[in-house]
């Protein structure tokens, strides 16, 4: 600003403090920025300090703890049911997501292409996801059920097996129903999310790419996968995240049975806390699960988001 | 006869003996012992329960509290919540000192926040002189350091419940009262091709009444009188070979089954016998098309081992009212009048022998006679042993219970993937974490 504009604008004198500072854009921003703030504050940040908190107490339901240190944790070290789920969440994750991920890029793939009744298709893909998880989670333990497993009866009338499937008795079996059970819901988040990425890719990339000689695979390879990297990155954190931290499907198939097999960090979380009165030991739980979300973020934030490599160049 | 030498300190004696006496030679108590309980000008009460099991208990309870209202002008407004919510809700009710002033719990929940609670010492030592006593173990899980925190409402009882005439099929003309029998009976039901199912999957309710029973039946226990960690013992072992033994008669897949599978797998007939609350039946019984079945369900208490003492876990339920109410005498007039006879009778009338009497003088209840199925689960409150047997109730208790340590103790074993030793070993190994915390 020049002298002769700070001059003209100096005539006035009416406009109070208050109004002056509303005109600063770091004021302002700063003002519109406080309500979300707020809200993460009380509802985000609060919550997760108090959790960080409780797993270093000895806090009991109905009586409040004291500071005991890392005493939790040294605890959870020596617990082989701790273990347990740490493992079982791990498996689940990796397996789940990748299922997930592979799955719901072929159909999305499918659904991107000049299909009849594209619209009504799409609407269905998307029902797993609308569908509530404790009832998608009724119907699973239905097909799953050690007696009336429509699978079993299925099979068995086709003369193919002698006894049901021991779906959620055999802690292997059990392991892959639960995740088949969280894949079967996972898709349409991945699918849909990836259609709409495949979408925003133009045509003419395409073209060009035929013009040069390209094969569907090599179309494929050297532009979709590319173009689609963001969203991947994207999508997958998410999809990760809410599959290290899925309670509900376990807690109604299995409640972490058999022996354990299929107890994930959440649901030992939850059944140690609340259940089994042990707030400290349980919000423990809670809390040792963020170094793999962190992980898992990170990942997919260093490593998939790096520009050179979306645009197809090397690191 | 259960007064204790503390009872009778605490009461004036010769009104305790007296009533007492009345109450046990099933004399109506007089008018005039009614204890006197003054409510708050202008109380209002919120009462929180866990949805019924069965109609008639939630009809009766809320007819029961239309006429307290009406003799009394005190609102009452009732809630429910499911029945695995309601510990969590309780807990956070304790813990914020905000939420209903009267509610439901299960099992030793008064013990993990007795502070927080009324003491109804008066009312319950008056209700047990008037009644006839309460049954050991249910005024164990509401008694804290000598204090009623709370009082036992009733015990949900748990019997095996079996197809009367596939039993006899297999050559037993009365269901078997000694464990040892009561295997050769899985045997042969399972040569006949009706196996038997009980669930060793983490079932809140049918997974832990079997496992204890297990236990207890061979004489083993989680900890003894102080709390030291004695599960890992030749009895607890007894008891898984004899666990397995049983699981080779049994119905595929009941490592899976949580607490509604047993009923399901009964009533498609799949099962000959499990163990079960006296719903199993009636979900037959209510069902025009099952009628023949109905009438072919027999029930039985669990089965003798060589402890040779008849005792179970079953599922307890007790009413406390939180330190925080606005309203406490409110809540004491509430529950003294909805324990008096008038209510309590009919109401354990019309729940249908799903809820037992936790006073000795409603044993007598005219439902119990009403159908033989019934008959088993009126013992309820007396073969009752408290979770976490030998030692106190408390936090570690409830925490092993909670974890499943004694139902995957059995699990582990009986489907093989472990010996009896090192399932024994390692849920000695989990119970100490919680008794040596």
């Amino acid at each position: 600003m020049n002298a002769a504009a700070e001059v003209a604008l100096k005539p006035a004198p009416r406009r109070s403090r208050g109004a002056r500072l509303l005109e600063n854009r770091n004021v302002l921003s700063a003002l519109f920025l406080l309500p979300s703030a707020a809200i993460l504050l009380v509802f985000l940040t609060y919550p997760l300090g108090l959790g960080v908190w409780l797993g270093f107490t000895d806090t009991r339901i109905g009586r409040p703890g004291i500071f005991i240190g890392l005493e939790n944790y040294e605890i959870l070290w020596h617990d082989h049911v701790f273990w347990l789920s740490v493992f079982n969440t791990i498996l689940y994750t990796v397996a789940a997501s990748v299922l997930k991920f592979a799955l719901g890029l072929w159909l999305a793939l499918i659904l991107n292409e000049k299909l009849p009744f594209k619209a009504f298709f799409r609407a269905i893909v998307l029902l797993p996801w609308v569908v509530p998880t404790v009832l998608s989670a009724i119907a699973f333990w239905w097909i799953y059920d050690a007696q009336f497993s429509i699978i079993s009866y299925s099979l068995i009338k086709l003369g193919i097996i002698d006894t049901p499937i021991n779906f959620l008795g055999d802690p292997t079996l059990a392991r892959a129903s639960v995740i088949a059970a969280n894949v079967w819901r996972g898709i349409p988040f991945v699918a849909i999310t990836l259609l709409a990425g495949l979408q925003t890719i133009s045509p003419s990339l395409y073209e060009a790419a035929t013009l040069d000689g390209a094969g569907s695979w090599q179309r494929f390879r050297h532009v979709t996968l590319p173009m689609l990297t963001p969203i991947i990155a994207v999508v997958m954190t998410f999809s990760v995240l809410f599959t290290f931290t899925d309670f509900q499907l376990i807690y109604v198939l299995t409640r972490g049975g058999p022996v354990n097999a299929t107890h994930l960090m959440a649901t030992l979380s939850f059944q140690r806390a609340i259940p089994g009165g042990h707030l400290g030991e349980g919000a423990a739980i809670a809390v040792a699960m963020i170094p793999f979300l962190l992980a898992a973020i990170l990942f997919s934030y260093f490593g998939m988001q790096r520009r050179r490599w979306q645009q197809g160049g090397r690191d | 006869m259960s007064i204790t030498r503390r009872d009778l300190i605490r009461t004036t004696a010769g009104l305790a003996v007296g009533a007492a006496g009345a109450g046990l030679i099933g004399m109506p108590a007089r008018a005039e012992e009614t204890m006197k309980i003054t409510p708050e000008e202008g109380a209002e009460l919120r009462v929180t329960r866990w949805s019924p099991f069965v109609d008639g208990d939630e009809k009766q309870w809320l007819a029961n509290t239309e006429q307290f209202t009406k003799d009394t002008g005190i609102k009452v407004t009732i809630d429910k919540e499911s029945w695995e919510d309601i510990r969590p809700k309780a807990a956070v009710a304790a813990s914020v000192g905000s939420g209903p002033d009267i509610m439901w719990v299960w099992f030793d929940d008064p013990q993990q926040y007795p502070d927080q609670l009324l003491d109804l010492t008066d009312l319950a030592d008056y209700l047990g002189n008037k009644y006839g006593g309460w049954y050991d173990g249910p005024k164990a899980y509401a008694t804290n350091d000598g204090k009623f925190v709370g009082l036992p409402i009733a015990t949900i009882g748990n019997a095996m419940v079996y197809r009367k005439s596939w039993v006899k099929e297999a050559g037993f003309e009365e269901f078997p009262k000694t464990t040892d029998e009561f295997l050769k009976l899985c045997q042969a039901l399972q040569k006949s091709g009706h196996p038997a199912g009980f669930t060793h999957g983490h079932g809140v309710g049918d997974g832990n009444n079997y496992a204890h029973w297990l236990l207890w039946s061979h004489d083993g226990a989680m900890v003894d009188e102080k709390g030291n960690v004695t599960i890992n013992s030749p009895e607890s072992i007894e008891a898984i070979k004899y666990a397995s033994e049983l699981y080779k008669t049994f119905i595929p897949g009941t490592e899976s089954w949580l607490d509604v599978n047993n009923n399901r797998a009964f009533l498609a007939g799949q099962v000959g016998v499990t163990a079960n609350g006296v719903s199993a039946y009636y979900a037959a019984a209510n069902d025009p098309k099952l009628a023949e079945f109905a009438k072919d369900v027999g029930s039985a208490n669990l089965p003798v081992g060589k402890s040779g003492k008849d005792i179970e876990l079953h599922q307890v339920t007790s009413a406390v009212v939180f330190k925080y109410t606005k309203y406490p005498n409110a809540a004491k007039l509430y529950l003294q009048y909805m324990f008096e006879k008038p209510r309590m009778s009919k109401w354990i009338e019309s729940s249908s022998a799903y809820c037992c009497q936790t006073l000795k003088a409603y044993a007598d209840n005219p439902i119990w006679t009403a159908n033989p199925v019934f008959a088993p689960y009126a013992k309820a409150s007396e073969t009752l042993r408290t979770n976490g047997f030998a030692g106190p109730l408390g936090s570690a208790s409830a925490g092993v219970m909670a974890d499943y340590v004694l139902v995957d103790m059995f699990a582990e074993a009986v489907t093989g993937q472990r010996t009896p030793e090192q399932a024994a070993e390692r849920a000695a190994e989990r119970a100490k974490r919680y008794y040596e915390a």
